[in-house]
């Protein structure tokens, strides 16, 4: 070891340690700003592509980005279930649900606003299709009735969605006979009925999409080809799991920028605060720093002992930052889905890249801000050093 | 040990000026001066009169702007920077008029701050760092910050850091000029024996002659040069 020793950089941090807190503190809210908006695109894609099973196929109108947008006419659909690639259940048929998607509004239970909702008809192989969702209390709707089951995110936050409840749309009353779990998918913000019922309801000729589970999941391509080039059929095949991540891009890459743009902005505040800090730690000790010098200590220990007090300083800032967005994991935020325009309930979640990045951003921040005053240190005359006693 | 002839110091020619703004200021001009080896030498004179600046020069921590220093067989006005930097590691040690203690270290710490350049291992750091603090009394304040020490106490520990790397040279810049009486003579006794006993060559600049009694020699600097003697 040539250096100064590192105790040298860790004592000074705690000597001043007002003054560090501080200063960990400003950066370690840009670090909260920076991990939250990591944690939330990564809450968000983990909720949409978790709604998806990559043995799934969905199929849409052509050029539709959503189910929302998307019509499969109902001959375009006994086609589709023809096709060989499709599973064959226990019970003999094919494992293809033809599904109604439509958005009406409800009122939210805490603040009686309207909010889109996404009211899904199902055929009776819906749920076996998505074995992420299992029935929690009370029952499935039965078929041909005016019943619906509603997702457990939706029962608890909107009017009329609990258990026992009735809820009115398409000129009819619906009884919500269960409620449903779906996890973290975008399922739990949906209510779900007999799709036949609800076409009669909201005058639908079309279906909207067609969902299957494929015999062979390597068999995708080949089906894709062939029914997107089928002159009879005027759709596209996706698998489920990236249907959903499309459906997430547009609001993932807001909240990036959005996040990006306060990050940067905010980091500047922080870089400069660290350097000020900084700048003030060369500045009281310069006798030191002389004495350092005289004792036969290179330009290069005092520039390495003051960088690396500063990325100490970063880090405190980065542990404060990360400490404080691993709260954010308790938070439920419910928002729009622009893609479906729906609404659709995630949560932050951290994952141990997020936690890297995160750590890593503050030791760049620590990094920007103690350079400078570091290379003040290291430029500084030794006999002009020692005389600042 | 008294001093023998063979001079461990050599300065020939010794210049230097400082620049204020555009105005040039001598500080030292033609300075000749020998040092014995386990020479005990005080360099006195009214303010400015250069005598910081040429134990600073001697001490390797100042540049000269002509003539030349050799110490021992080095002469330090050719070494660059980062030679001269390890030069002084080795062959210099520095007591300070106000100590210059690293405050976020302890007693043990500062003083061996110098042998972490060295390459020595941690135990055989601490065997020199625990000889220097029983030299200068103050093995019993090895885990002791310089706040919690007396300014006598602190300058001890400088002094045990100064002898640490075992150099042949210390430069003490008013040793005592801190200090009240008792803890003055405390530390003239110590440099006094750094001298006798371990052989060292001390160059002291002090504006106190009773500091200045101690020493074998005394150089009076006026106006940048040295009286005769």
């Amino acid at each position: 070891m040539k250096g100064i020793p590192y105790s040298y950089s860790m004592r000074n941090l705690w000597t001043r340690r007002f003054t560090t807190l501080l200063t960990a503190s400003g950066m370690g809210l840009v670090v909260f700003v920076f991990a939250a908006t990591l944690m939330l695109t990564e809450g968000l894609q983990k909720t949409l592509v978790a709604t998806g099973s990559p043995d799934n196929v969905m199929v849409l109108r052509k050029s539709s980005n959503s189910e929302v947008q998307s019509g499969v006419e109902r001959a375009q659909a006994e086609l589709l279930e023809s096709q060989p690639e499709v599973a064959i259940g226990p019970d003999g048929n094919p494992l293809l649900a033809k599904e109604l998607v439509v958005l009406i509004n409800l009122k939210k239970r805490d603040s009686n606003k309207p909010s889109n909702v996404v009211i899904r008809g199902i055929s009776a192989v819906s749920l076996q299709l998505r074995p992420a969702v299992v029935l929690k209390e009370g029952r499935m709707p039965r078929a041909g009735s005016a019943e619906v089951v509603a997702g457990a995110s939706l029962a608890r936050r909107f009017h009329g969605c609990g258990l026992g409840e009735t809820l009115r749309f398409g000129m009819r009353d619906w009884r919500v006979v269960g409620v449903f779990d779906a996890g973290s998918t975008g399922f739990s913000s949906e209510i779900w009925g007999d799709v036949d019922q609800m076409m009669q309801a909201f005058r639908r000729p079309v279906y909207s999409s067609v969902i299957f589970r494929l015999k062979d999941t390597t068999g995708f391509d080949a089906y894709k080809a062939r029914v997107e080039g089928d002159p009879r059929l005027t759709v596209e095949a996706k698998r489920e799991t990236r249907y959903y991540l499309d459906q997430s891009e547009a609001m993932s890459q807001f909240l990036n920028i959005l996040g990006m743009v306060l990050t940067v902005v905010f980091s500047i505040g922080a870089v400069i605060g660290a350097t000020i800090t900084m700048y003030a730690a060369v500045a009281n000790r310069v006798t030191e720093i002389g004495t350092l010098r005289a004792l036969g200590f290179q330009r290069r220990s005092i520039m390495s002992a003051f960088v690396l007090e500063s990325l100490l300083l970063g880090l405190c800032g980065g542990i404060l930052g990360v400490v404080g967005a691993s709260f954010m994991q308790l938070i439920t935020i419910s928002t729009m889905n622009w893609a479906s325009f729906s609404e659709l309930a995630f949560s932050f979640a951290l994952t141990f890249g997020i936690l890297w990045k995160s750590l890593l951003f503050s030791l760049v921040m620590g990094f920007m801000g103690g350079a400078l005053p570091a290379v003040r240190a290291a430029r500084m005359n030794i006999v002009v050093a020692l005389r600042a006693t | 040990m008294p001093a023998s002839g063979e001079p461990i110091v050599v300065i020939r020619n010794l210049a230097k000026s400082y620049r204020r703004g555009s105005q040039v200021i001598p500080v030292l001009s033609d300075i000749n001066f020998d040092i014995a080896r386990g020479e005990f030498v005080a360099l006195m004179g009214p303010s400015g009169s250069g005598k910081s600046t040429l134990l600073n020069l001697i001490a390797g921590i100042d540049s000269a702007d002509a003539g030349s220093i050799r110490i021992g067989e080095v002469e330090i006005t050719r070494l660059a920077e980062s030679e001269l930097a390890r030069w002084r590691a080795g062959n210099v040690g520095f007591i300070f008029q106000f100590y210059n203690l690293i405050p976020v270290l302890t007693a043990y710490e500062n003083v061996e701050l110098p042998l972490l350049l060295t390459g020595l291992k941690r135990r055989q750091r601490r065997e020199h760092v625990e000889a220097a603090l029983s030299v200068v009394g103050l093995a019993d304040r090895m885990e002791h910050y310089p706040s919690q020490l007396s300014g006598g106490q602190q300058q001890r520990v400088a002094i045990a850091r100064a002898i640490v790397t075992d150099p042949e040279i210390l430069v003490a810049d008013e040793p005592t000029g801190d200090l009240d009486r008792v803890s003055a003579e405390e530390i003239l006794k110590l440099m006094d024996r750094l001298v006798h006993d371990f052989g060292k060559t001390v160059i002291m600049v002090t504006h106190d002659p009773r500091a200045a009694e101690k020493a074998h020699l005394i150089r009076h600097l006026e106006k940048g040069e040295l009286s005769p003697i």
